[in-house]
C-alpha cells in the first residue's frame, strides 16, 4: 500500500496545564510525535490520566501545546485565523451525549455547526438531511433530544460533526456511558463513517474489543505513546499491556491463557470468529492425533 | 413524569394558528392586549372576548385549555373584582353600614374582569400554538434592530435555547440525586419548612456542580463546532410572512378599530 499523505501530524509536543501559585505542573504529554494519515481508522489506548484525551484535545486546536507543534493538513493549529478552518476538518465528539446537544429539536442541533460556519440556508437544510441519513437517524429529525436513547443521542452528535463535512473525527470515549446496545449502533455508524465515506477516525476508548476493529492502534501511558502498531501486533504482547493496567480483548487473552498451557494456537486472536475457528482447528486437529 | 410537562404548555397542532408566524404571533398578541386596555366600556371588551373566541375555534384546541390557563388567575380576577365593587366611588346603589356599593363599581369590576380573563387566554393562546424554540426564535429576530444599541440579542436567546433544552435533563438528574439521597436516608417529607428546605440543599449543592460541569462540557462541543457568537451566523429555518400571517394581522387590525370606534361613536350604555 503507498503510504497516504500525513492529515494530522504531531511533532515532539509538550504539554502541561497552566500553573496555579507558582507549582509547576506537570507534563501531561511528554514529547508526542505522532502522524496520522488520511482514511486510517485508529483507536488510543490508555488508562485514566494517561494523557490520550489531552492528545486528542490537540487535533483540532481545542488545547495548543506548550512546546513542539501540530500541524492539520498542513496548517499549524496554533495560527488563530485558521482556528475554524482547523475545526472543520476536524471534528470533536464527546462522552456524554447530553451535554453536547444544543437544541431542542434534533435537526436544529445538527444546523448547529452549519448555522455557525454561515451556510447558506438551503445548502444547511441539504447537509443537515444527509447527515441525519448516514447515521439512520432521519426519521427523528423533528424529535426532542430527551425522547432519544442514549446511542441515539450519540449519532445524533456524530451527524452534528459530520455535517461539516470534515476528514477526520476525534472520538473522545464515546461509548463509556452507553447501554451495550447503544455501544454497537454507535460503533456501527463509526464503522461505516470510515469505510463508506473515507473519514479518518480515531477513537479514545477503553473497550478493547473496539480498539481491536480498528487497523491502528496506539497506547499512551504517563504522557508518552509506548506502542503505535496494528491491533495483532499490540494486543501480541498481552503482558506488555496488562502490566500497563490496561487489558487485552477477552478472546485474544483466552487463546494467550491457553497458548501458555501448551494449546497450538495462534500468537495473537482478535475477533470472536477468529477464535471461534482457531479452536475449532485445534480440537478438529487433537482428534484427529487422539 | 416530570419530564413529560411540555415547557411553555405547547400543544401540538396543524391549525392555521399554529402556522403562523411566531413574529406576527407576538405581535398580534401584544396589540391585543393593547386594544384590551384601549376599550373602555362592555361592548368595545366584548369584541375582545370574542377575539380570543375565534381565535381559539381557529387554533382547534380543546375548549377546556380556556379554563385551565384561566384557573390559576382566578384568586386574582375576584380580588380585583371585590376591589372595584367596594372601593370605587359613585351614586350608591346598595348600602349598608360603611359598606357603600355604586353602579360604578360593578361595572368597572366586570369590565376589569373581562380583560384580565381576556389578557390571560389570549396569551396562553400564543404559548399553546408555538414551540418554545420557534417562540425564541421569533423574539431573537424581532428584538434584532436593538442590537444596534448594544442589546446583546442573539446572547439571550441562545442562552433562552439551552435553558430549554437542559429543563428535561436538569429535572432528571434532580430526580436521579433525590432517589440517592433517599437511599442514603435523607427525609424531605417530613418537618416544616425550614427543616425541609434544609433538606434540599444536598440536592442543590450536587445539582448545581453537575450542572456547571455539563456547562463547561457544552461551551466545549460548541466551540468543536466553530461557535463564536452571533456574528456571520445563519440560520436553517427561515421565518416567512404569508398571506396567514396577513389576514390574521387584518383580522386584529379590524378589531382594534372596532374598538375605537365603539368608543369614540358607540352607544354610551354600560361604559366608564
Amino acid at each position: 500500500m503507498a503510504k497516504k499523505k500525513n492529515f494530522i501530524e504531531a511533532n515532539r509536543i509538550s504539554f502541561s496545564y497552566p500553573s496555579y501559585d507558582g507549582v509547576i505542573p506537570p507534563l501531561v504529554l511528554d514529547g508526542v510525535s505522532i502522524s496520522i494519515s488520511e482514511g486510517e481508522f485508529m483507536a488510543v489506548l490508555g488508562h485514566n490520566g494517561s494523557g490520550k484525551s489531552t492528545l486528542a484535545k490537540h487535533f483540532n486546536a481545542i488545547l495548543i501545546p506548550t512546546e513542539g507543534g501540530v500541524s492539520v493538513n498542513g496548517i499549524n493549529t496554533a495560527e488563530e485565523a485558521k482556528l475554524f478552518e482547523i475545526r472543520q476538518e476536524v471534528g470533536m465528539v464527546f462522552q456524554n451525549p447530553d451535554n453536547q446537544i444544543v437544541a431542542t429539536i434534533i435537526e436544529e442541533d445538527v444546523a448547529f455547526a452549519l448555522e455557525n460556519l454561515g451556510v447558506p440556508p438551503e445548502e444547511i437544510r441539504e447537509r443537515v438531511d444527509d447527515a441525519l441519513k448516514k447515521v439512520d437517524m432521519y426519521e427523528y429529525r423533528l424529535h426532542s433530544p430527551s425522547q432519544l436513547s442514549g446511542g441515539q443521542k450519540q449519532r445524533i452528535a456524530i451527524a452534528g460533526i459530520i455535517a461539516m463535512r470534515p476528514k477526520c473525527v476525534v472520538l473522545d470515549e464515546p461509548t463509556a456511558m452507553l447501554d451495550p446496545k447503544g455501544r454497537r449502533e454507535v460503533m456501527k455508524t463509526i464503522k461505516q463513517l470510515n469505510e463508506e465515506l473515507g473519514i479518518t477516525v480515531v477513537i479514545i476508548t477503553h473497550y478493547m474489543d473496539e480498539a481491536a476493529m480498528c487497523n491502528r492502534v496506539a497506547v499512551v501511558d504517563d504522557g508518552r505513546v509506548i506502542m503505535d502498531s496494528t491491533p495483532r501486533e499490540v494486543f501480541g504482547k498481552v503482558d506488555a499491556i496488562k502490566e500497563r493496567g490496561l487489558d487485552v480483548p477477552q478472546v485474544t487473552e483466552l487463546c494467550h491463557e491457553l497458548k501458555k498451557e501448551g494449546f497450538d494456537l495462534p500468537a495473537c486472536v482478535l475477533s470472536e470468529e477468529e477464535c471461534v475457528a482457531a479452536l475449532e482447528s485445534l480440537l478438529k486437529g487433537g482428534a484427529q492425533n487422539g | 413524569m416530570l419530564k413529560d410537562i411540555t415547557f411553555g404548555q405547547y400543544f401540538p397542532g396543524d391549525s392555521v394558528i399554529h402556522k403562523l408566524d411566531p413574529r406576527m404571533k407576538l405581535i398580534l398578541v401584544i396589540a391585543y392586549i393593547i386594544m384590551l386596555f384601549v376599550a373602555d366600556g362592555l361592548l368595545p371588551l366584548l369584541v375582545g372576548a370574542g377575539m380570543v373566541v375565534l381565535f381559539y375555534a381557529l387554533s382547534k384546541l380543546p375548549w377546556k385549555l380556556i379554563i385551565k390557563c384561566i384557573k390559576p388567575i382566578l384568586p386574582i380576577v375576584i380580588f380585583t373584582a371585590v376591589l372595584n365593587i367596594f372601593f370605587v366611588e359613585g351614586d350608591p346603589i346598595f348600602e349598608w353600614g360603611f359598606i357603600s356599593i355604586s353602579g360604578k363599581g360593578v361595572l368597572t369590576a366586570v369590565l376589569m374582569c373581562i380583560r384580565i380573563i381576556c389578557l390571560i387566554a389570549g396569551s396562553s393562546l400564543l404559548t399553546y400554538t408555538t414551540t418554545p424554540i420557534a417562540l425564541t426564535d421569533g423574539l431573537e429576530r424581532l428584538m434584532k434592530p436593538l442590537q444596534k444599541i448594544k442589546v446583546p440579542v442573539h446572547e439571550l436567546s441562545m442562552m433562552m435555547t439551552i435553558a430549554l433544552r437542559f429543563i428535561p435533563t436538569l429535572i432528571d438528574e434532580t430526580q436521579k440525586i433525590m432517589s440517592a439521597q433517599k437511599a442514603r436516608g435523607a427525609d424531605m417529607e417530613s418537618g416544616n419548612i425550614i427543616q425541609r428546605a434544609k433538606a434540599l440543599i444536598p440536592i442543590l449543592i450536587p445539582l448545581f456542580v453537575s450542572a456547571f460541569r455539563r456547562a463547561d462540557e457544552l461551551a466545549l462541543a460548541m466551540e468543536c463546532r466553530c461557535y463564536h457568537g452571533g456574528e456571520g451566523r445563519t440560520r436553517m429555518k427561515q421565518l416567512k410572512l404569508t398571506a396567514k400571517d396577513w389576514i390574521a394581522a387584518l383580522v386584529v387590525a379590524g378589531g382594534f378599530a372596532a374598538v375605537i370606534l365603539i368608543n369614540i361613536y358607540g352607544p354610551g350604555v354600560f361604559r366608564l
